[in-house]
C-alpha cells in the first residue's frame, strides 16, 4: 500500500502547490486586468473538471457543456438582474423591449438568493438526469450521443435568442453591477470574486479526484471500456454513465455561475455549439483522462485565445480547430500522456541500471 | 455459496430476420453438472446462451431455478445468478487484475460503498485470485496479461460474481495443452459447487472433462447424454463426430509418423 501513500502525498502536495500559486503568486504577480482573465480561463477548467470524468473516464463526448454552464449562468445573472433593479423595478432590458410589467413567473422564484444558488448547480444536474435517462436508457452511444449533445446546446441558444423580452435575446443579459451586495466595479471586489472561483475550482477537482478513485471510478472506465461486459456482471451501465454526466453538467452550472459576476454577462453566444466544443478541446489538448492535464489544457488554451486572437484575431479559429484534430489524432491522451510516457521511461531506465523491482506505472496523474 | 440450480430450457426458438438459429431447442441441465454444448458451426451454440443471458429476444421458456428468464434485461438476468464468457475474452484492459475481481464483486453494493476507495481486498477477491492462480498478478493491468490467463481472469469474476451457472464460450480456444489441462480441472473443482455449461470445438477437451454433452445441428438438439453415448449415436457421427473422429485419426498418424 505504499503507492497508495506515494500517491497521496503527492496529490496533498500539488494541492497545495495549485493553492498557493492560485491564491498567492497570480494575484501578486498579475494586473487586475489579467486576473480578472485568469478567473473567467478558471471557470473554464471547472467545466474541464466535468469533461474529464464524464469523456476521459465514462467515454462520453460531450459537446454540448453550453447547455449546462449556460443554465448555470442564466440563473445566477437572473437573480442579479433582479437585485441591480431593485425592489419593485423591472431589470433594465425588459423595460426596454417588453410589454409585461411585471416579472415573467419563471423569473420570480430567482428574487431569492438562496434559490437561485441552488438552482445554480441543481437545475443543470436536474436537467442532465432527465436527458441522460431518455439517452443511455435508449442506447444512444458514440458519435450520436456527442451529435445529440451538441444539437442541445444549438437549441438551447436558438431558444434564448428567441425570447428577447425576457431573456435578452442575443444580447443576453448584459452590465451585471452587484453580486450579493457587492459592487463589481470596484477592483477589490472583483479580486474576491476570482478568489471564490479559485477555491470552487480546487473543491471541484477534489471532489472529481474522489470520484475517479473510488470504486464507482473504476467501474466508470470499465464501463467505457466494455459497457456489455458491465451488464453481463449485474450492473446496469445506464446508471453508471448518469451519474457521471450529471456529476459534470452540476460541475458546468457552477463554473456559469461563477463565470457571471467575473465577466459581468452571460449571452448565447457563450453558451452555443462554438463555445461548447471550445471546453472540450481545453480537455483534449491538456489530457481527457488525467484531471490535471484537463485543467491546465483548459487554462491553457483559454489563455492562448485570448494572446493569439489580440495579436491574430482571424488566425485563431484556424489554429483553435488543427489543436483539436492534432491532438485527437496524434496524442490521445493529451500532453498528459507525455508525462506519464517520460516517467515510464525514467523507471525502466532505473530498473535496467539497479535492476530493481519493476515500477508499476500509476495510470493518470492526479 | 448459494444452493445449486439447474437449467430448464422447453422449446426455445431464436430468429433474425427469418432465419431461425435456434429452432425449438429442449434441454435440462442438471444442478451440479459440467455440460459441453457440441455441434459445427452455425448450430445455434452461442445463439443459445445468447437467448438465455438476455442478449437477443427469444420465444418459449428458459427457467432457471424454477425463475422464467425470457423477457428480463441483460444485467437482471446476471444478478439472478447466471454469469458468462464470450469467445474473445473480454475483460477491462486498462484495469488491473484486482480491479477487475473487485468489480465483478460489487454488483450489489451501496451508494456508499461505491463512492468510497477500495482499502482492503475483498476475501471472495483474495480467494478467487488463488482458485485461478493470478494472485502474483493482481496489480497487473489486465491489457498485459497471456491469452489464457485472461480467461482464467474471466472464469474468475463468475466466481467472485457468485454465480450458480457459468456459460462459458470455447475457454481453451488459443490454449497451450497444459493451459487446456489446468482449464479442465479448474472446470471440474468449479462443477462441484456451481452448475457449468461450456461450448467447445475442441473434442479432447470435451472428452476428458464432460460429465454430460449435448450436441445441436441446424438448430436443434441432436443428441444428447454421458461423451459415450453421444459418440455411439450414428446421427451425430454422421453429422458431426464422423468427419472429426476422421480429422482426429488423421491428425493421430501425423504425430505418430
Amino acid at each position: 500500500m505504499n503507492l497508495l501513500k506515494g500517491r497521496s502525498a503527492r496529490a496533498a502536495a500539488g494541492f497545495a502547490g495549485a493553492a498557493a500559486l492560485l491564491f498567492a503568486v497570480a494575484p501578486l504577480l498579475l494586473s487586475d486586468f489579467r486576473l480578472g482573465l485568469l478567473a473567467k480561463y478558471l471557470c473554464t477548467a471547472m467545466v474541464a473538471v466535468g469533461i474529464c470524468l464524464a469523456w476521459g473516464r465514462g467515454g462520453l463526448l460531450t459537446l454540448g457543456q453550453g447547455v449546462f454552464f449556460g443554465l448555470g449562468g442564466y440563473a445566477m445573472a437572473m437573480h442579479l438582474k433582479i437585485a441591480d433593479a431593485g425592489p419593485g423595478n423591472l431589470p433594465d432590458f425588459m423595460q426596454l423591449y417588453g410589454t409585461a410589467t411585471e416579472l415573467p413567473w419563471w423569473w420570480q422564484p430567482f428574487a431569492n438568493p438562496l434559490f437561485a444558488l441552488a438552482a445554480t448547480v441543481l437545475l443543470p444536474m436536474a436537467v442532465a438526469a432527465i436527458l441522460g435517462s431518455f439517452i443511455f436508457r435508449r442506447r444512444v452511444k458514440g458519435a450520436y450521443f456527442a451529435i445529440l449533445s451538441q444539437a442541445l446546446a444549438a437549441a438551447f441558444a436558438i431558444w434564448l435568442i428567441g425570447q428577447q423580452a425576457t431573456t435578452g435575446g442575443t444580447n443576453g443579459l448584459t452590465d451585471i453591477q452587484g453580486f450579493f451586495g457587492y459592487a463589481l466595479d470596484d477592483p477589490v471586489n472583483q479580486r474576491m470574486v476570482y478568489f471564490v472561483i479559485a477555491a470552487a475550482l480546487l473543491l471541484l477537482i477534489a471532489l472529481a479526484r474522489q470520484l475517479v478513485h473510488s470504486r464507482y471510478g473504476e467501474l466508470l472506465v470499465a464501463v467505457r471500456d466494455s459497457e456489455e461486459r458491465v451488464r453481463f456482471l449485474g450492473y446496469n451501465p445506464a446508471n453508471v454513465k448518469l451519474v457521471a454526466y450529471v456529476v459534470a453538467a452540476g460541475m458546468a452550472g457552477l463554473a456559469g455561475a461563477l463565470f457571471v459576476p467575473a465577466v459581468g454577462i452571460i449571452s448565447p453566444a457563450m453558451i452555443g455549439i462554438v463555445p461548447s466544443i471550445e471546453f472540450v478541446i481545453g480537455a483534449a489538448v491538456g489530457g481527457r483522462a488525467s484531471l490535471v492535464g484537463a485543467v491546465l489544457g483548459a487554462v491553457g488554451v483559454a489563455w492562448a485565445k485570448t494572446a493569439l486572437s489580440e495579436e491574430f484575431p482571424a488566425a485563431w479559429t484556424y489554429f483553435q480547430g488543427l489543436l483539436f484534430i492534432v491532438a485527437l489524432a496524434f496524442l490521445p491522451g493529451g500532453l498528459a500522456s507525455l508525462v506519464g510516457l517520460v516517467r515510464r521511461r525514467m523507471a525502466s531506465q532505473a530498473t535496467d541500471s539497479e535492476e530493481t523491482k519493476p515500477v508499476v506505472p500509476v495510470g493518470e496523474a492526479a | 455459496m448459494t444452493e445449486l440450480a439447474g437449467l430448464e430450457i422447453r422449446q426455445l426458438r431464436v430468429s433474425f430476420d427469418g432465419f431461425t438459429a435456434v429452432d425449438g431447442v429442449d434441454l435440462d441441465v442438471h444442478p451440479g453438472d459440467l455440460r459441453f454444448l457440441i455441434g459445427p458451426n452455425g448450430a445455434g451454440k452461442t445463439t443459445l446462451v445468447d437467448a438465455v443471458t438476455g442478449l437477443v429476444r427469444a420465444e418459449g421458456s428458459v427457467l432457471f431455478g424454477g425463475d422464467e428468464l425470457l423477457g428480463r434485461s441483460v444485467h437482471r438476468i446476471a444478478r439472478s445468478g447466471i454469469g458468462r464468457t464470450f469467445q474473445t475474452a473480454t475483460v477491462f484492459e486498462e484495469l488491473t487484475v484486482l480491479q477487475n475481481l473487485d468489480i465483478a464483486a460489487g454488483a450489489g453494493r451501496g451508494m456508499w460503498t461505491m463512492l468510497r476507495r477500495r482499502r482492503t481486498v475483498p476475501e471472495s477477491v483474495a480467494r478467487t485470485l488463488e482458485t485461478v492462480g493470478l494472485t502474483e498478478l493482481a496489480d497487473s493491468p489486465a491489457g498485459t496479461l497471456a491469452h489464457g490467463q485472461k480467461q482464467w481472469l474471466e472464469i474468475g469474476m463468475l466466481l467472485v460474481q457468485d454465480v450458480r451457472l457459468l456459460l462459458l464460450d470455447e475457454p481453451v480456444a488459443g490454449m497451450s495443452h497444459d493451459e487446456r489441462q489446468a482449464t479442465g480441472e479448474l472446470l471440474q473443482r468449479i462443477s462441484e459447487e456451481r452448475t457449468v455449461v461450456v461450448i467447445e470445438h475442441d473434442m479432447d477437451f470435451m472428452r476428458s472433462f464432460a460429465r454430460s454433452v449435448s450436441v445441436l445441428h441446424a438448430g436443434k438438439v441432436l443428441s444428447e447424454g454421458t461423451v459415450a453415448e453421444v459418440q455411439a449415436d450414428p446421427q451425430v457421427q454422421e453429422v458431426y463426430l464422423g468427419h472429426t473422429a476422421a480429422e482426429a485419426t488423421a491428425d493421430v498418424t501425423v504425430q505418430e509418423a
